[in-house]
């Protein structure tokens, strides 16, 4: 048990979490991935347990998505390997809840978005959704306060829309780990706090994990418990005021040439 | 009205019989996998797949010719489909692995695979004795024979249609799940690049079975249009299919019947009122 060490911490910090022993939700070990000739991720390792609330930040290019498709079994790492739930990743769908960066669904596709939302519950495409899916979308819907998308078709919808309708799909399952890239893109400035009093909200009630990548740093900063700064390999990993110093950003960040270094202590409103 | 009766008339005749029997199956299954071919932008591997049977074909009617399988053995056995459904199964497989394993778009690997099969088509008929009666004309293959649809075929194409049909019911959910977004569909444990596998070999297999009947050269079309159709007027992927394979069903009839009314060629008639029916759909194309 070489991470019990490391999880002690954040058992003082996050209270309502149970004394950690157990497996972690997240672990990463040794990852490294190549694409071609490029090293997009060298030796990244960290554990992320139980009741977290993870922000993954670094520069474009950094790798946080690719990070992202390895802990889902998506990209198979050259080295190295990732578990959720002690689980060889992909083993586990039906305990997570993903929002992709990327739309990159078929606009062609005749979907609607309650459709969308109920390939979460069933993870297939349906064919006619039940009565009680319909209503378990409805609301999944309702809390991201999209319940008047529930017809529309998906590509017709604008980013922010879309990115709510995701967003609906990815908890109405009820995951025990939320896994978002960069779910605050698009969306507007009330949405975007509404996201994170949703992802807090679902937290609180369920005991969930939630890891999420963003460009955000004081978001990273206020709604985190632990932030990851990733640039092909890991620049810090820990609690957000110990992570988010500017001499560790401004060495992740300095890599690709970024020279200012956000310091932003804007008021995020909470409700 | 004569027209009518004429048609009652006809539909008491075995051959047109074994016709509505055999399109009605080919119509439901094409379009089964013609709105995953539609939305997946693989129209042209019908036509790959096509004359991939058509290569098939005539390796087949060329070893049953040359081994003098032609002189013994049953009407059933003396099938060149036995060949042309293997050949056309794997070059369904090898242009799916050759789309896995390297950068090229399907186009060029269908491309590829479809002139290697007719060429190997048009040597293998060359080399086959005008008079040796081997049951396939080259024109019926090109164009369809529908009307001379015989039991055998039949039998071998029900034998098709129920596999087919069962297998992309049972996988609808998945399957248009990886259409929509195959990394989504990953995510949620559904195995795309498998299905991928299985979807190019079911229509390999479907379209060598078709093909003969609907005519090679038309192939493409019979498997596209209705799904087109449907997509033009369907809000979601279940009513796609549906509205697919209620197109597919009763212009494939209606061309049998219009074809042996007028005296048209049948495949001409079954893509001619699909065709009619597409237009149909793009005008009253809702906005
Ligand atoms: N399939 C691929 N083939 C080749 N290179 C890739 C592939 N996927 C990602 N890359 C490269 O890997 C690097 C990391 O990409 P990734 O999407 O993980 O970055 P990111 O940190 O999510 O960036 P952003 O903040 O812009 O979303 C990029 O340079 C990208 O070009
Ligand atoms: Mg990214």
């Amino acid at each position: 048990m070489s991470r019990a060490a490391r999880t002690d911490e954040g058992a003082v910090r996050v209270a309502t979490v149970a004394p950690q022993r157990r497996v972690p939700v997240v672990h990463v070990h040794n990852v490294g991935v190549r694409f071609g000739d490029a090293q997009i991720l060298d030796d990244v390792s960290f554990d992320l347990d139980e009741g977290q609330f993870l922000a993954i930040v670094g520069p474009n290019g950094a790798g946080k998505s690719t990070l992202v498709k390895v802990a889902l079994g998506l990209l198979r790492p050259q080295r190295g390997h990732a578990a959720l739930f002690g689980r060889d990743a992909g083993d586990v769908p039906e305990r997570i809840g993903y929002v992709p960066q990327l739309k990159t669904f078929d606009r062609t596709f005749p979907a609607t978005a309650v459709e969308l939302v109920v390939t979460g519950l069933r993870r297939s495409w349906p064919a006619r959704p039940s009565r009680r899916e319909r209503e378990q979308a409805h609301a999944a819907l309702a809390q991201v306060g999209a319940e008047a998308l529930v017809d529309r078709p998906l590509a017709r919808l604008s980013g922010g829309e879309l990115q709510r309708v995701y967003l609906a799909r990815a908890v109405a399952r009820e995951p025990a780990f939320v896994l978002l890239d960069e779910p605050a893109t698009g969306v507007d400035y009330l949405a975007e706090h509404d996201l994170y009093d949703l992802l807090e909200r679902y937290q609180a009630r369920t005991g969930a994990t939630v890891a999420m990548v963003t460009h955000d740093l004081a978001a990273a900063r206020y709604h985190a418990s632990r932030v990851l700064v990733l640039n092909r390999r890991v620049f810090g990993f820990g609690l957000p005021d110990d992570v988010l110093c500017d001499a560790c950003l401004q060495e992740a960040y300095g890599h690709v040439g970024h020279t200012h270094v956000p310091h932003t202590h804007r008021h995020v409103p909470r409700r | 009205m004569s027209g009518l009766e004429d048609l009652i008339q006809a539909f008491g005749f075995p051959f047109m019989q074994r016709a509505a029997a055999a399109g009605t199956m080919i119509a439901v299954m094409c379009a089964l996998l013609g709105v995953f071919v539609v939305q997946r932008r693989l129209s042209f591997l019908g036509d790959g797949l096509a004359h991939a049977a058509f290569g098939g074909m005539g390796i087949g009617a060329f070893v049953i010719v040359s081994s003098g399988a032609l002189a013994q053995g049953g009407a059933l056995l003396r099938n060149p489909l036995w060949i042309a459904v293997p050949f056309a199964l794997l070059t369904g497989l090898g242009i799916a692995w050759v789309r896995d394993r390297t950068e090229l778009s399907s186009d060029t690997a269908i491309g590829v695979f479809f002139a290697v099969s007719v060429a190997l088509g048009v040597l293998f008929f060359s080399r086959i004795s005008p008079d040796a009666n081997i049951g396939v004309n080259v024109m019926d293959l090109l164009f369809g024979s529908i009307l001379a649809v015989r039991t055998t075929e039949l039998a071998i194409i029900a034998a098709v249609a129920v596999v087919a049909t069962t297998l992309l019911l049972t996988l609808w959910g998945r399957l248009a799940y990886a259409t929509f977004d195959d990394e989504l569909a990953r995510t949620d444990g559904v195995r795309s690049r498998a299905l991928e596998y299985l979807l190019f070999g079911l229509a390999a297999v479907v379209i060598a079975v078709s093909a003969t009947v609907v005519g090679i050269i038309l192939m493409a079309a019979y498997l596209v249009i209705p799904a087109a159709a449907a997509r033009i007027w369907a809000r979601s992927m279940a009513s796609m299919t549906l509205l697919a394979v209620v197109i597919g069903v009763s212009t494939t009839l209606a061309g049998v019947a219009l074809s042996y009314l007028f005296d048209l060629p049948t495949g001409s008639a079954i893509i001619l009122t699909q065709a009619l029916v597409f237009v149909a759909a793009a005008f009253t194309q809702r906005r």
